[in-house]
């Protein structure tokens, strides 16, 4: 059997670690006369935590050690994109004249900020070939609902208020569909070919004048580039639709081509995804959507422009636009302009050639890996892969072992596992994304342990059903935290 | 630059083992009439140039750290960010890492998320608290969807009080465009109630929502307690936006009632980097918690019975329900959410309420002294937190364009969303702000008034 090489390392929450009295920050008494403090309006008790310093920084340094992360290894979760996040990125975002800007201020006095969100809307046109940009959504989601308001709005624009129904393939993330419904959209499924790609028969059987359009992630969530990508757009735009890309997988692409060329009508960018704005252990995200001309004049209001030409040596001054038929504000203030911040600084240091090799890399990483575990692995759509691609998580000669298994013993080989049980329509999915920020030798090294843990599935399958072993923390009680709800580390009164 | 570390033989090596000559053999999947691309776009920088282009680029901006005095607020405050706060955020343990799937591997950021929410519930006086929102906008056009979502869409108007901040409004608007609600009481050219009490008429048996906001967009605050019992009286829910800094002080509102408390957590160790990324708040009662958006984490046991955390009651969630999810939400604002965590662990109580009676005080003594000079007077006589309306003798653009060649980044101009509030300037005040600071805003004020 196998053994427990941990040693118990749980950290107390913080309010065991308070005691009363304490305090970690003080501030200057006031200068100013006091002012009488509105009795009645003011609360009776505070139960926030007592510390000192120290001891916040203690507590929040011991957590950061439980966590895996980009600096300490691979982590190729599929269609998240796991990439180094560039150092100088974290500094740049932090010049005093970007995090001390108010978002507010007269367009006077932050002509840097404006500039650099018009380059990047720029670039962002140019990279995508798209004919406008909005960087207002703060993650891909959000660009999504961004995006279905457009083509909804669109369509009602121009009276043709029929339509209703968002088709989405059954490969989509959550998102897609989720996106669609909370803008009162109905929600139609189109399955997936034997080869991985969209099924054209059944899109053109779905496509009718109800139609708002179609969601599709390309390359998709099996990392393959779809063979009848023009054909399937042409069949929406056909019936009238539009076609919305979702950028997640935008990696691949860099250089390689541009969604707007192909056909798509508009497309959320992942900033936190292909250019390289780090993840935050959930967010922040940011998700700039680029739509081609004719839904241009629909974007969430206000764009970054220029209001006054420049002329002679007086420069142009920069400052916000609002689209004619905008469907509204769709986030408060700029965006999320501190990772602005720091994916201006990626591409800037990449140029066209520096990003047509990203792309480059990341293809070639996947198809190494894949190369790699074939044999090993049943791999369903077994075609040259783009960034990432999906591996069955099971064999016939050990049945009892899963994606899930094989998921938790990676972490034993000091390995983050890969994203697992999605795309859905793959049977124990296990979705592998390197990324072009690995060499040879780590992904030599994930190979084999994915390869070593093929064989113990077969020979020792318990050491899966186990794991993870090497990890501080073993496999967690779900059904437990979903029945007993403890959301709090303190008791708060319930009024009722 | 590159961030790629293949050595050339590595690469062929690879290429060798997938089975393909070159890199662009892997492509040929890509339709050929647009493969490969131009792209016109500058040539690239190594670090050392792209770092002095930024330094350049964030030169073209007066910041209000070491150029501009700043007394504007209006939704984004400017505060003091202990240190420890961002060294805390720099750790790439945190910053680096994925929403935190995988439980085993991801501690840090679960038990800080748990410490997140049992925070924000203590500071809202609520019972839960989600792990974020992208931010407070967006948490409140959140709770329209979850109040929706409560009734099964069978109420159908929203009560939105004209005193919330314009830009939530907007995007709660945005956001429920194609949803078939009304919403009523949003009417910012009607003359401003001086009490919130008028918005009781407006609520009926098909209203899910009544939005209101604490301190309101004027800095104004009021005890909501009998309105949110009107509200609950005709089976609606209520919405109270709040401050976070005021919250250390004021009354909270689960006290009066409130079924969610939403915000924008900015203030919470959070700077100001021109409008984000911020955080979006948002706390409820328990008994809604199937309805509500967003991660969750929850407390549990690992299998060597070691207390420890996951995300939980994901069946409410995009990537399980689809389009039967509560919200589209999956990235929020983990980070985000660790900062505000952090500040509130460093300030405690007493740091908390330091900020928020230093708020206080700076405010009523700046109100105080500007309506004294001749021209100006309050716009509002209702109690306030940290930031007041003035009527102003001349336009408030005027003014500030005066304010900002002494140094002074003005207050908002009402006007713009207020026909009603033309010539009314919404200033904040904040423990940034030195009596001196306040001292010379009220002579340039007084100056501005003679020219
Ligand atoms: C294919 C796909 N679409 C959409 C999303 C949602 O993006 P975000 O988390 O930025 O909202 C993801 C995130 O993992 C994704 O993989």
């Amino acid at each position: 059997m196998t053994e427990n090489l941990a040693v118990s390392i749980v950290e107390p929450t913080i309010y065991d670690l308070s005691s009363p009295g304490r305090t970690g920050v003080t501030f200057p008494a006031p200068d100013v006369p006091k002012a009488e403090l509105p009795q009645g309006l003011l609360r009776s008790d505070l139960p926030l935590p007592e510390l000192g310093e120290v001891d916040v920084v203690r507590h929040y340094t011991n957590l950061s050690t439980f966590n895996y992360n980009v600096d300490n290894g691979l982590y190729p979760l599929g269609s998240c994109t796991m990439k180094y996040n560039p150092k100088i990125n974290e500094d740049t975002a932090r010049l005093p004249g970007f995090a001390f800007a108010h978002p507010l201020q007269p367009v006077e006095t932050v002509q840097g900020n404006l500039v650099l969100m018009y380059q990047l809307q720029e670039w962002l046109k140019e990279i995508s070939g798209f004919a406008a940009v909005t960087l207002q959504p703060a993650a891909g989601a959000h660009g999504e609902l961004t995006g279905v308001l457009i083509m909804h709005a669109y369509h009602n624009s121009r009276g043709d208020i029929k339509r209703k129904k968002m088709l989405i393939p059954d490969s989509a993330h959550g998102t897609n569909p989720a996106s669609s419904s909370m803008s009162g959209l109905e929600v139609v499924q189109i399955p997936s070919d034997g080869r991985g790609n969209l099924d054209l028969a059944a899109l053109k059987a779905a496509c009718d004048e109800t139609v708002v359009g179609l969601m599709l992630t390309n390359p998709n969530t099996l990392g393959l580039f779809d063979e009848h990508l023009e054909e399937a757009i042409q069949i929406v735009h056909t019936c009238g639709g539009l076609v919305y890309g979702d950028g997640a997988n935008l990696n691949a692409l860099l250089g390689i081509i541009r969604p707007g060329d192909m056909g798509f009508d508009l497309m959320h960018f992942n900033l936190h995804k292909t250019f390289s704005t780090p993840h935050g252990g959930g967010g922040p995200g940011s998700g700039p959507v680029g739509v081609s001309e004719k839904l241009a004049d629909f974007l969430p209001s206000p764009i970054i422009g220029i209001v006054e030409e420049g002329q002679d040596d007086r420069l142009p001054l920069y400052g916000f636009l609002s689209p004619a038929k905008s469907i509204g504000r769709i986030k408060s203030f700029n965006g999320h302009f501190g990772m602005f911040v720091r994916a201006y600084t990626y591409i800037a240091m990449h140029g066209a050639e520096g990003l047509r090799e990203i792309a480059e890399y990341a293809v070639l990483n996947a198809n190494y890996i894949k190369a790699r575990l074939n044999g090993k692995y049943a791999i369903p759509y077994d075609r040259t892969c783009m960034h990432e691609f999906v591996v069955e998580g099971q064999w016939a000669a050990a049945p009892g072992v899963r994606a899930l298994d094989i998921a938790k013993r990676l972490m034993d080989y000091e390995f983050h596992p890969p994203t697992n049980y999605f795309p859905l329509i793959v049977h124990e999915a296990l979705m592998i994304e390197p990324t072009e920020t690995e060499n040879k030798a780590t992904l030599d090294a994930f190979a084999d342990a994915l390869i070593k843990i093929a064989e113990e599935a077969k020979t020792q399958p318990e050491l899966l059903k186990e794991a993870p072993h090497k990890t501080p923390f073993g496999r967690m009680d779900e059904v437990k935290a979903a029945r007993d709800l403890v959301l709090c580390c303190w008791l708060p009164e319930v009024n009722e | 630059m590159t961030f790629i570390p293949h050595a050339p033989k590595e690469r062929d090596a690879m290429l060798k083992t997938i089975g393909v000559k070159s890199l662009e053999d892997l492509f040929k999947d890509i339709p050929e009439k647009h493969r490969f691309p131009n792209l016109h776009l500058p040539k690239a920088l190594t670090e050392m140039e792209a770092a002095a282009e930024l330094g350049e680029l964030a030169l073209g901006n007066e910041n209000i750290r070491t150029d501009l005095v700043c007394f504007l607020g209006a939704g984004a405050y400017n505060h003091y960010i202990p240190a420890a706060v961002d060294h805390i955020l720099r750790r790439s343990e945190f910053s680096t890492a994925y929403t935190p799937y995988q439980p085993e591997i991801s501690q840090g950021t679960l038990q800080a998320t748990f410490e997140y929410q049992s925070l924000i519930a203590a500071l809202t006086g609520m019972e839960v608290s989600n792990a974020s929102h992208y931010d407070g906008a967006t948490a409140v056009a959140e709770a329209v969807n979850m109040a929706f979502a409560q009734f099964r869409g069978k109420r159908t108007k929203v009560v939105l009080s004209p005193a919330v901040n314009p830009q939530y409004r907007a995007v709660v608007r945005t956001y429920t465009q194609d949803m078939g609600l009304s919403i009523e009481g949003d009417d910012p050219s009607a003359k401003l109630a001086p009490d919130p009490q008028t918005l009781i008429p407006l609520i009926n048996d098909n209203t899910a929502l009544v939005i209101l906001q604490y301190p309101d967009f004027f800095g104004r605050i009021y005890d909501f307690t009998a309105l949110v019992e009107a509200a609950h009286s005709q089976g609606a829910l209520v919405c109270i936006a709040a401050n976070p800094i005021a919250l250390g002080l004021l009354k909270t509102p689960g006290e009066m009632g409130a079924d969610i408390v939403a915000g924008e957590g900015q203030p919470l160790g959070i700077p100001l980097s021109y409008g984000g990324p911020y955080l979006g708040f948002f706390a409820t009662r328990k008994k809604y918690i199937h309805k509500m958006a967003g991660r969750l984490v929850g407390e549990t046991v690992d299998n060597r019975s070691q207390r420890a955390y996951v995300l939980t009651l994901t069946a409410r969630e995009q990537h399980i329900k689809r389009e039967r999810a509560t919200s589209n939400i999956c990235s929020n604002q983990g980070l985000m959410a660790l900062a505000a965590a952090i500040y509130l662990a460093l300030l405690g109580p007493q740091g908390l309420r330091q900020v928020a009676e230093l708020c206080y005080h700076k405010a009523h003594y700046a109100a105080e002294k500007i309506a004294e000079v001749p021209g100006y007077s309050p716009g509002f006589a209702t109690p306030f937190f940290h930031e007041f309306t003035i009527h102003c003798p001349k336009p408030v653009a005027e003014i500030n364009a005066h304010l900002l060649e002494h140094g002074f980044l003005g207050g908002y101009d009402l006007g713009q969303d207020y026909p009603g509030l033309k010539d009314q300037m919404l200033l904040a005040v904040t423990e940034m702000n030195t009596k001196e600071e306040i001292d010379a805003l009220v002579d340039v004020l007084a100056e501005v008034a003679h020219d």
